[in-house]
Order: structure tokens, then C-alpha cells, then sequence
């Protein structure tokens, strides 16, 4: 039939159609706006300026080689604070080894002239703090800062001496975030934010709408595909998120100098990827809730706060509960900021990379194909 | 190829409700044809399986038993080799509202894949036929009501499909707007042999029709021509004159207390139309009811088929007794509840209501009429005190609305067109909580819950969510709530837009045993024949009255129609259409 054969040859003019109208659509309502550009800025803003993070329990390594009694009165100071949990060690390569093993956060180190020197007024004791949580590492260097302080204060107000021109100075050092700015471990989690933002709740916010005010009844009845109505509904906002991903981008590089240190190639096809993944979860939640108000709770629900409180984005996934960290580790958001992480401050660090590259890859052919499956011209 | 374009064989639709784990049937095992190039109208009580049957046609959802073929296409196999070829206009056409009218057009256009040669004209004639040619530019959101509904008939015929369906495609629209609509759909099928079917709750509608289906529980309860059908009312349909102190509807409500031998009555035309029962004779029941003269009449299509639906239905007993007593004093009759002086409402440099006054007596019912736009919503919103006039006097219930606007409001109720209760509570517990609002607690909430529940036949369904209930239901609801308090003044904006002839019968009939208690009435309709309940009709266009007084009152103005009585549709059309001249003459002089 004549008809039919020119109603399947018009895919491309279908899908540019549809395109074109969402994409007027999107220009013309201004909240679309406001949830892709405006809250992609107030993130930034609120999350690069003024989040800092408290921290207790700090495994110490505590390297004396030469205990002496100063040492030893430091090292019961410490002790008695209750925000460390020192481990006495002799030998700085063993301190170092459980640094890289992560069994301790940081590494004091009392060089063997610690009681000379501070005899003679000027001591120094070395910082090394694990720098891949920045938040964490910077706590770590104030706390220890302020506790040598006191001490040696009282050091000095116990032994009658004038402090002036005396004290202990904390060398520090941030291994592996060399800036250690908590700005620096916070934009690239900030990336994940935004995009699962506009990939998922405003997609399923757009779609939910359709069903809600009927448009979809009278579009259905042409010769339109399923495909087709997600496809147009994919690439405007695909490209919306990737509006959110330059911002982040030129924000963490001219804002906040956060270097990048692998491959910048690897970040936009990551990005690109989970966009997908954030697209189609969208998708999924509206297909299944017809309701802009449910689809809203449901995008913010399982989406946008696991990917903010359980993808290690705020905490640490190690430290966090056996159940609550399997959730995490199903989060598609989980190895997206790993991948960002390693990316923005590790560099091509290539084990992660292509595991979270594959895994991000699986997750966004998985739920697209589901949406694809879920979107269906009925009304059943 | 034969020469039917939809053939549907013992066709069976049955829904699931999850919560209380019923099966609903929506279409018992229909049997239906439809030939091409013929208008086939769809007609029924709510809930008969119109919106389903048309669905299913369209490929929106699938038959749970049955065969259907459309275009001999099977719809279980493929749905969108028939969507290719059909157009459909749902009930509530989606119109992209951020969407300019050319690009709602331009989208359909493309969906469609009408080539751009043939578009052009296509839409130069689209656009004339609805008026819209100087609005190509305006978001469809800016449109009125009426406009909307054009626009989604065009974009429904931006080609010519081998099958349009159209669902109620006039519902919530002005008589104006509704003869437009239907010059367009009729045009089209004369010029391109369009095959169509049509749902509607209008039977002048389906009277224009080829093919008439009256549906009923999911089944076709009688189908033919519409000449057929109206022959099954042949001497069964009188005319009757009141006496000149009796009012037309109080005749009315004596020929259907007769149920067993009267069908149906209504006002018409400052008379009243009856409709008996076959086998009945007009003596039995003119015997013992006051009346003036009666003379037989040519039967409708109306009356064929509130005859039909009589035989199926159980009669609705609508139990007016209860509320006409059990009322509190009936308040003065001789001076006004409602009193309107020069009320004018600009939005801007926009003038939504220009210099109106009106009063309104105890018991009397009031109609506003007109078109989309004309100012109904706005006034009866400052009426209620929900909006603030921007001049003149308004007086409820003997208070000042702009001095005492929470006294006032406590002496009206309020009806509103959309279903405004909570649908996830019980009715009684929407009673409660409405009881509650209007400041009644303890015994005088009881009593005030067990009379409305008594008045509108409710209490069966006390412990019933008001969200499920059917539609008629629903409005029952609504107005026990709004009368609660016992009001003295009842608000009811568009109640029977969507209704279907039966519910509308009854709920004139609880409207005007209400009023006998003293209760006044303001409302607005969409449906013309109903301003023949009213005491006292306001035509508004534009903001400006046009005419006031009583229905035969308006009627006589416009005596120049050669002693035919006109159709309040008639008449309103002619008000309407006279006033928009002389406005075009003025500005064309400025």
C-alpha cells in the first residue's frame, strides 16, 4: 500500500518532528529551564562553597624513631583526643605500607632531633594525610594542627618557659589530591549530581506530563513508533545534560582549578554514558507513574538522593553498612563519580576506567532497551 | 475489499480494578459494522463503553474476547498499519499548549507524513474553515475552549484519513462553537466521502447522523437511522400548555411524578414536551393534572431514545420529596438575595465583566449564559466572593461582599465544574469533613449528614470512595456537600456539561424541587434546552449583557421568526450572532 510503505519510510521525518516540538517545548517553559541551567549553577555554588565535613576516629600511624619522653607525651595527648586513634610504628616504611593499604589515614612522623628541637625552641613533626577524601584529609590536618598546638602550649605553660619563639610546627602533606581542596573531591560527584538530575527528573517529569494532560492519546493514533516518542524524547534533554557537564567542567577548571588529570576524552564518553543511564531511568519512572506529581517523588526517590548519599559522593562507600553498600554498589551513579574521581585526580588509572566504562555501558543498554519495552501506544 | 470499514463480532472489553479486585465489563459482546462513507454516531448514558469502544477501534487498547477488523485489518495484529491510516480526536484533544497553532499543525503534518506540496492548501482551508487564520502565531494554550476543540479537529484532518473517530468531540463547548465545529466535520464528509464515527451526548447531533448506535452496559441497544429510530416515538410525544399562573416546570414535575405512564417530560419552549410509555393513552394521563391545552407533536430522536433506554434501565427514582421538606424558613420571597448593581471586572486593560446588574430572587432559579469568554466564570466568582469586583455593588444574602465577604459566603453553597472533593476519602467522610468547614459538629453535623445523605440518595453509599463513584454519583456528592449548611443561595458552574440525557432529567428535577424551598439557584450551562428550567436567563458575550428576562421574555424580542417557536439554542445563536454584527458594523465605522 502506498500509504503505508511512506508511513514507514518516515522515520527521520517523525523523529525531527518530534524532536523539533520537544525541544520548543523545553525553550518555551521556563521551569524546564530553571531545573537544567539555573539548579545546575545553584549546585555548583552551594556544593563547591559551602559544604565541609566532620570527621572522628582518625587511624593514626605514629612514627617515633627515637621515643623520648617529649614523644611519649605527645603520642598520650593524642590518645586522649577523640578524634584519633594512634598506632605507635617504628619505621616509616611501614607506615607507609598501611597508608596504601588504607588500614591508617594519615602518618605522624616525630624525626629523631623532636626533643632537641624543641628544647631549643622550634620542633617539627611531619603530616602525611591520604588525600582521595579531601573533606576527610583537610579535617584531619586542622584537627592534628590544633592538638600539637595546645599541646606545646601547655608544654611550654608547664615548664615556665616563655612561648615565645618556641613551639611546634605540623609539616603537613596530602598525598594524592595534591591541592587537597575539598572542592577538588566534591566537583567531579557534583558532575553526577546534575546530569542524574536533568537525565532523570526532568525527562520523567516531560513524559509524565504527556500522559497527564492526554497528548500522548491523539499522538498514538498516527503512524508514529514507540522508538520514535523516546528517541525525541532523549536527544533535546541529552544535550541539556550536556549543557549541566560543560558548566560543571569550565566551573571545577576555572572556579575551583581542579585539575584534570587523565584523559579529558574519557570524561565526555563516561559522561556521554551515563547520560544514557540517566535518560533512560527517567523514562522508565514515567512509562510506569503517568503522573508528574509521582514521577517527580519517584526521579528525586531513586535517583537523585542514592546518587547523593549512597554512591560515596558524601561518604565513603567503605565505611558504610554491608546492606546500605550493595545498594550503592547497584547504583549506576556509584561508577560514574568513581570514574570521574579517577579521572579529574588520579588520571588514566585504565582498571577502573574500563571496568566503570563497562559497567555504565551495560546499565544504559539494559534500562533503555526495559523503556523501550515499558513504552508501549496503549492505554490498557 | 468489503465494503465495511469497521466490523466488530461478539467484542468483549473487561477492565480490572487492582484495589478491589473486580472485573469491570466495559463492552459486553458488541456486534457492530460500520460502511464506509457513512457518519455513524455513538450515543448512551456515561459509562456505556463509547470512549472504550472508540479506543479499541483506534488500537489503543486491545479486546479482551471478540473479533475486530478495521479498514480489514485485524486490531489484535497489527494496530499501526490501521493507525497509519486513521485520525482520531480524543475526548480531551492534547494540544501541546506551548505550541503555536501552525506548529501543533506542522507536527500532526509531519507524524502524518503529509507531503509539503499538498500542505499548503491543506491548511488555507483547514484554517478558514475554523477561524484560525489570524492565530496561527498564538500558543495553543492562549486559545478559548471553543478554539482549542477547532484546533484539534484540524489537527486530526490535516489529511484525510480512510476512518476519523471523533470522542464527544463538542463536550464543554459553546452552542456557537459547537454549530461550527459540526459545519466543518459535516463539510469534510460531503467533500472527501469521509467514513466517520462520532460520540456524543448531544442527540441533535446524532440526529444529523447517517447511523445511530444507542449504547448501553457495554451493548448496542437499538441501531438504525436516525428516521427509524425517531419512528418508535410515533404518537407517543404531546405538547403541553400550562396554565397562565402555572410555571412550565411545574407541570413538568406532575407528568414525571406519573412514571408509570410518562417517559419523559421537559420544558420547551415555555411549554412542555411528554413523551408516554407505548400502550399508554394521552387520557390516562391528562385525567388528574391542571393543565391548559395538549396537542401531539412530530416524536425526536431525544424521545426515541429516552424511550428505548426506559425499557432497559430501572427507572431512577429521584426522590424529591425528602428535599423539598425538612427545610428551615423559607426566607422572604419579595426581596432579593442576590443583588447586582453595575458590576465591572477588568483584568488590565481587559474588560472581562462590563457594567452588569441583576437580582435574584428567593426560590428562583437563575441561568447565565454564553459562549466561551463571555465573562460566566468571572462573574460568578465575584458572586461567591472569590474574586474582588473591581467596581459597583454586590450584595449576598443582604451582605455587602466587599465589606462582609466571610458572612456572606456563609449563606451561599458552591458547586464547581470540576469534581472538587477528595477522591481518596469515603463519602461520608467528605460529608464530615465538609460539615466540619461550614462550622456544624456533634449532633448538628449528624443530622445535617443523615439529611443530605436521605436527600440525594446517598446513604448506600456512605462507605464508598468518592473517587470511584460514577459520574452522577459524583455531582450528588458535590451538592450534598454544598448544602450542608442549608444555604440560601446555591452556585452550580457548568454541573451537567458531559451529562447524558438521563442524569440531566434527574438532576433538574432535585435543582427545581430545591428551589421550591426557597433556595436560590445560579447557574450556568452549556446546554441551551436547560435555560428552559430557568426562571430568569443573563446572555452575556464578551463581558456585556446582551438580553435578560424570562426564556419566552428573550424569546419575543426576537419575535421577527414567523410564529415558529424558536429553540433556545435558536434564540441564542441569534442573540449572540446580532450583537457580534453590530459590534464588527461599529468598529468597521471608527
Amino acid at each position: 500500500m502506498k500509504t503505508n510503505a511512506r508511513a514507514s519510510g518516515g522515520f527521520v521525518s517523525r523523529l525531527w518532528a518530534l524532536v523539533k516540538k520537544e525541544t520548543r517545548q523545553l525553550l518555551r517553559d521556563q521551569s524546564n529551564l530553571l531545573i537544567g541551567i539555573g539548579l545546575p549553577i545553584a549546585l555548583i555554588f552551594i556544593f563547591g562553597y559551602g559544604v565541609t565535613l566532620d570527621v572522628k576516629d582518625i587511624k593514626l600511624a605514629v612514627v617515633t624513631t627515637q621515643p623520648s619522653e617529649q614523644t611519649e607525651e605527645v603520642v598520650s595527648a593524642i590518645r586522649l583526643s577523640q578524634y584519633f586513634k594512634p598506632t605507635i610504628m617504628t619505621s616509616f616504611q611501614q607506615a607507609e605500607k598501611a597508608l596504601r593499604a588504607r588500614d591508617v589515614e594519615a602518618i605522624a612522623v616525630f624525626d629523631d632531633s623532636f626533643a632537641a628541637d624543641l628544647a631549643a625552641g622550634q620542633a617539627d613533626v611531619q603530616l602525611i594525610v591520604l588525600g582521595s577524601d579531601a573533606t576527610r584529609a583537610s579535617s584531619i590536618r586542622t584537627y592534628f594542627s590544633s592538638l600539637i598546638g595546645t599541646w606545646a602550649q601547655k608544654q611550654a605553660d608547664r615548664h615556665n618557659v616563655s612561648t615565645a619563639g618556641k613551639g611546634v610546627t605540623v609539616i603537613p602533606r596530602i598525598w594524592f589530591n595534591d591541592a587537597n581542596t575539598s572542592t577538588w573531591f566534591i566537583v567531579p560527584g557534583l558532575i553526577v549530581l546534575i546530569m542524574t538530575l536533568v537525565g532523570t527528573f526532568l525527562t520523567a517529569l516531560v513524559m509524565a506530563r504527556e500522559w497527564e494532560r492526554g497528548t500522548l492519546e491523539a499522538l498514538f493514533v498516527t503512524p508514529v513508533r514507540p522508538t520514535e516518542i523516546i528517541l525525541a524524547k532523549i536527544i533535546p534533554y541529552f544535550f541539556v545534560g550536556i549543557i549541566g557537564l560543560v558548566l560543571c567542567v569550565l566551573a571545577s577548571t576555572f572556579l575551583f582549578h581542579v585539575p584534570i588529570h587523565g584523559s579529558f576524552f574519557i570524561l565526555v564518553v563516561g559522561s556521554v554514558i551515563y547520560m544514557l543511564v540517566a535518560l533512560a531511568i527517567g523514562l522508565l519512572i514515567s512509562a510506569k507513574t503517568r503522573n508528574q506529581f509521582l514521577a517527580s517523588q519517584m526521579a528525586i526517590l531513586v535517583s537523585f538522593l542514592p546518587a547523593m548519599m549512597l554512591s560515596g559522593f558524601v561518604f565513603d562507600l567503605g565505611n558504610l553498612p554491608t546492606a546500605v553498600k550493595l545498594i550503592g554498589l547497584l547504583l549506576p551513579a556509584t561508577y560514574f563519580i568513581e570514574l570521574l574521581r579517577t579521572v579529574f585526580l588520579a588520571g588514566n588509572f585504565w582498571p577502573i576506567i574500563l571496568k566503570d566504562l563497562a559497567l555504565l555501558t551495560l546499565y544504559a543498554v539494559v534500562l533503555l532497551g526495559l523503556a523501550r519495552m515499558l513504552t508501549k501506544k496503549t492505554l490498557d | 475489499m468489503t465494503s465495511a470499514v469497521v466490523q466488530a463480532e461478539a467484542l468483549n472489553k473487561v477492565f480490572i480494578n487492582k484495589q478491589k479486585k473486580e472485573q469491570v465489563v466495559a463492552l459486553a459482546s458488541l456486534d457492530m459494522c460500520v460502511k464506509k462513507g457513512e457518519l455513524t454516531a455513538l450515543v448512551g448514558p456515561d459509562g456505556a463503553g463509547k470512549t472504550t469502544l472508540l479506543r479499541l477501534i483506534a488500537g489503543l487498547m486491545t479486546p479482551t474476547q471478540g473479533r475486530l477488523s478495521v479498514l480489514d485489518i485485524d486490531m489484535y495484529a497489527h494496530p499501526q498499519q490501521v493507525q497509519n491510516l486513521i485520525s482520531y480526536m480524543p475526548q480531551r484533544f492534547g494540544l501541546y499548549e506551548d505550541l503555536s497553532v501552525q506548529e501543533n499543525l506542522d507536527l500532526y503534518a509531519d507524524l502524518h507524513g503529509v507531503p509539503a506540496d499538498e500542505r499548503h492548501s491543506r491548511y488555507q482551508r483547514l484554517l478558514t474553515m475554523t477561524n484560525l487564520a489570524d492565530f496561527t502565531a498564538r500558543p495553543a494554550g492562549k486559545l478559548s475552549g471553543g478554539m482549542k476543540q477547532k484546533l484539534g479537529l484540524a489537527c486530526t484532518l490535516v489529511r484525510s484519513p480512510q476512518l476519523l473517530l471523533l470522542d464527544e468531540p463538542t463536550v464543554g463547548v459553546d452552542p456557537l462553537s459547537r454549530q461550527e465545529l459540526w459545519k466543518i466535520i459535516l463539510q469534510l464528509v460531503e467533500e472527501e466521502s469521509l467514513t466517520v464515527i462520532v460520540s456524543t451526548a448531544y442527540l441533535d447531533e446524532a440526529a444529523r447522523c447517517q447511523q445511530v448506535h444507542l449504547l448501553h452496559e457495554g451493548k448496542i441497544l437499538v441501531s438504525g437511522s436516525p428516521d427509524t429510530l425517531t419512528q418508535r416515538a410515533q404518537n407517543q410525544c404531546y405538547l403541553f400548555t400550562p396554565n397562565p399562573e402555572q410555571k412550565p416546570r411545574e407541570l413538568q414535575s406532575a407528568l414525571l411524578d406519573k412514571s408509570d405512564l410518562v417517559v419523559d417530560a421537559v420544558p420547551q419552549g415555555g411549554r412542555v414536551r411528554c413523551v408516554l410509555h407505548p400502550n399508554n393513552t394521552i387520557e390516562d394521563v391528562t385525567k388528574d393534572i391542571p393543565y391548559n391545552k395538549v396537542e401531539p407533536v412530530v416524536p425526536s430522536l431525544e424521545d426515541a431514545f429516552m424511550m428505548s433506554l426506559k425499557e432497559h434501565m430501572p427507572l431512577q427514582s429521584v426522590s424529591v420529596e425528602k428535599l423539598k421538606k425538612d427545610h428551615k424558613a423559607k426566607p422572604d420571597a419579595s426581596s432579593p438575595i442576590v443583588s447586582v448593581k453595575q458590576l465591572v471586572k477588568t483584568f488590565g486593560d481587559f474588560t472581562a465583566v462590563a457594567k452588569t446588574s441583576f437580582d435574584v430572587y428567593p426560590g428562583e432559579i437563575f441561568g447565565l449564559l454564553g459562549p466561551n469568554g463571555a465573562g460566566k466564570t468571572t462573574t460568578f466568582r465575584m458572586l461567591c466572593g472569590l474574586l474582588p469586583a473591581t467596581s459597583g455593588v454586590l450584595s449576598v444574602a443582604g451582605k455587602n461582599l466587599r465589606t462582609a465577604r466571610a458572612d456572606a459566603r456563609g449563606r451561599i453553597g458552591y458547586v464547581s465544574q470540576k469534581f472538587a472533593l477528595y477522591g481518596n476519602l469515603t463519602v461520608y467522610e467528605n460529608l464530615r469533613f465538609f460539615a466540619g468547614t461550614y462550622n456544624l459538629w456533634g449532633k448538628q453535623r449528624k443530622a445535617a449528614i443523615e439529611r443530605v445523605s436521605e436527600q440525594f440518595d446517598l446513604a448506600s453509599h456512605l462507605k464508598d470512595k468518592s473517587g470511584e463513584l460514577p459520574g452522577g454519583y459524583k455531582q450528588r456528592l458535590a451538592m450534598a456537600a454544598s448544602l450542608m449548611h442549608q444555604p440560601d443561595i446555591l452556585f452550580l458552574d457548568e454541573p451537567t456539561s458531559g451529562a447524558d440525557p438521563l442524569a440531566r432529567r434527574a438532576f433538574w428535577r432535585r435543582i427545581t424541587a430545591l428551589s421550591q424551598t426557597g433556595t436560590a439557584i445560579i447557574i450556568t450551562t452549556h446546554f441551551m434546552e436547560e435555560a428552559e428550567y430557568c426562571d430568569k436567563i443573563l446572555i452575556q458575550d464578551a463581558g456585556e449583557k446582551l438580553a435578560m428576562g424570562t426564556p419566552e421574555e428573550i424569546r419575543a424580542d426576537l419575535a421577527d421568526t414567523g410564529g415558529e417557536v424558536m429553540s433556545m439554542e435558536e434564540t441564542f445563536i441569534n442573540i449572540i450572532a446580532v450583537n457580534r454584527r453590530k459590534k464588527q458594523e461599529r468598529s468597521d465605522e471608527d
